[in-house]
């Protein structure tokens, strides 16, 4: 602005020296490039501060916003995750043990009713044998006594062929005796 | 382009300067403060690069980025992270101004490698004025958050204390040539690598007058493009530089305690 009402002869020789040298030291245009720089600058300010700035802030907070937010609903799935684990690993071990639970009731069940069938088999096989035996021994006596009769009687027999004769009872000890021997 | 424009004389012309002239844009009058110059118009079209790229490029607000919405996400968090890592978690609340000051520089100094366009951050003016924006801005603050303490950037209580009022001096001094560097090195940066592009394409013709140019032509050529790929880093580069001092200066401000 000085240059400006120094008047148009100190601009002609601005001029003429920045013309035989640097247009940067024409001190006639200072004025206007000051002046161009400064609304400039006031214009860049404003669209900066006004626009620019907050926009770009504001998205830059927003992004790392989310991102804390993805990380932090990543490790809640994470964890849920983990409790999902652990309660499917707690169920199958609850049913694993239900199973060998059945199992080894089932198992006992058999086995009991297999030891009372047993039992009975062997009760009935007991009883049966002891019937047996019975029978056995009765014919055995039956046997014996036929035997004491048959002998008895062929004991007679003989004495009766021998020519002599001999009393019943004598014979029948003698035939009694014979047997225990 | 001098070169071309004067085609029809046979023989070389330079003009690397002339690209840095400050034009108006429509009728040739006087270039008074609110004449509307080539600096107007490659200043709007910064403007319209950083809404383009910061506010169109994010307009979807997607959790999910898309490319322009990515790019623009990591503008903001290189210069973020900047500031916050040398300036500290304080300071978080200059970052508007910081990052005005970046996207700024970078657009200028991207826009200005275009062929024919017009480089704002190459001149003094420019760069003049940002850096002292920041000189102010980083003295006023630290004085209204550090009060006469804000001194004690200047008197260094590690080193002995016979030395301490030189040291004074000295820091006195580099605090205030700190503009004066902060803005020529970025605007001497963007000039020189222009300017030497612009020799470079001052010899490219030299074919059409000289045998010479058998040689010469291909060789400027491949200069050109090599200092092109060149600019391109530096202008990256200047802008990141210029903002990370602004970064260092501001944290002085905050935290003078050497």
């Amino acid at each position: 602005m000085a240059t400006q009402t120094h008047g148009a002869e100190v601009v002609d020789a601005a001029h003429g020296a920045a013309e035989a040298g640097m247009p940067q030291l024409d001190f006639a245009t200072f004025p206007n490039q000051i002046f161009w720089l400064l609304v400039t600058l006031v214009v860049i300010y404003f669209v900066l501060s006004k626009i620019a700035l907050p926009r770009i802030s504001a998205v830059l907070a927003e992004r790392s916003g989310t991102i804390m937010n993805d990380i932090a609903a990543a490790e809640e799935l994470k964890l849920k995750a983990k409790e999902a684990e652990a309660a499917y690993d707690a169920a199958l071990a609850e049913a694993k043990a239900q199973a060998q639970q059945i199992a080894g009731e089932t198992r006992a069940a058999i086995q009991a009713d297999l030891d009372a069938a047993t039992a009975k088999a062997d009760a009935e096989i007991s009883a049966k044998a002891a019937e047996s035996a019975k029978a056995i021994d009765e014919i055995r006596a039956g046997a014996v006594d036929s035997v004491k009769e048959v002998a008895k009687e062929t004991a007679k027999e003989l004495v009766a062929a021998l020519g002599t004769t001999a009393d019943a009872r004598t014979v029948t000890a003698a035939v009694t005796a014979r047997m225990k021997g | 382009m001098a070169t071309e424009a004067h085609g029809s004389e046979s023989s070389l012309v330079f003009h690397p300067m002339d690209q840095f002239k400050v034009t108006p844009l429509f009728g040739d009058g006087p270039v008074h403060w609110y004449t509307i110059t080539n600096v107007t118009l490659w200043m709007a079209i910064a403007v319209v690069g950083v809404i383009l790229l910061l506010v169109v490029g994010s307009r979807g607000r997607a959790v999910v980025p898309s490319k322009g919405q990515s790019i623009a996400e990591l503008t903001y968090g290189f210069v973020y992270k900047m500031l916050e890592e040398v300036t500290g978690k304080d300071a978080v609340k200059y970052f508007p101004y910081v990052m005005t000051l970046f996207i700024f520089i970078v657009f200028s100094n991207m826009l200005g490698l275009l062929p024919l366009s017009f480089t704002t951050t190459s001149h003094i003016a420019v760069t003049g004025v940002l850096a002292v924006l920041v000189f102010l801005f980083v003295t006023i603050l630290g004085f209204v958050k550090n009060g006469s303490k804000f001194l004690a950037l200047f008197w260094v209580s590690s080193a002995p204390m016979a030395v301490r009022p030189l040291l004074a001096v000295i820091e006195l001094i580099s605090y205030f040539v700190r503009p004066v560097s902060h803005s020529i090195r970025l605007a001497g940066n963007m000039m020189a690598g222009h300017a030497v592009i612009k020799v470079f394409a001052g010899f490219a013709p030299i074919i059409l007058f000289s045998g010479i140019g058998v040689v010469v032509t291909p060789v400027s050529i491949l200069a050109i493009t090599g200092m092109y790929a060149l600019e391109i880093l530096v202008a990256f580069i200047q802008a990141y530089v210029f903002t990370i001092l602004t970064c260092v200066y501001l944290k002085d401000a905050l935290h003078p305690a050497h």
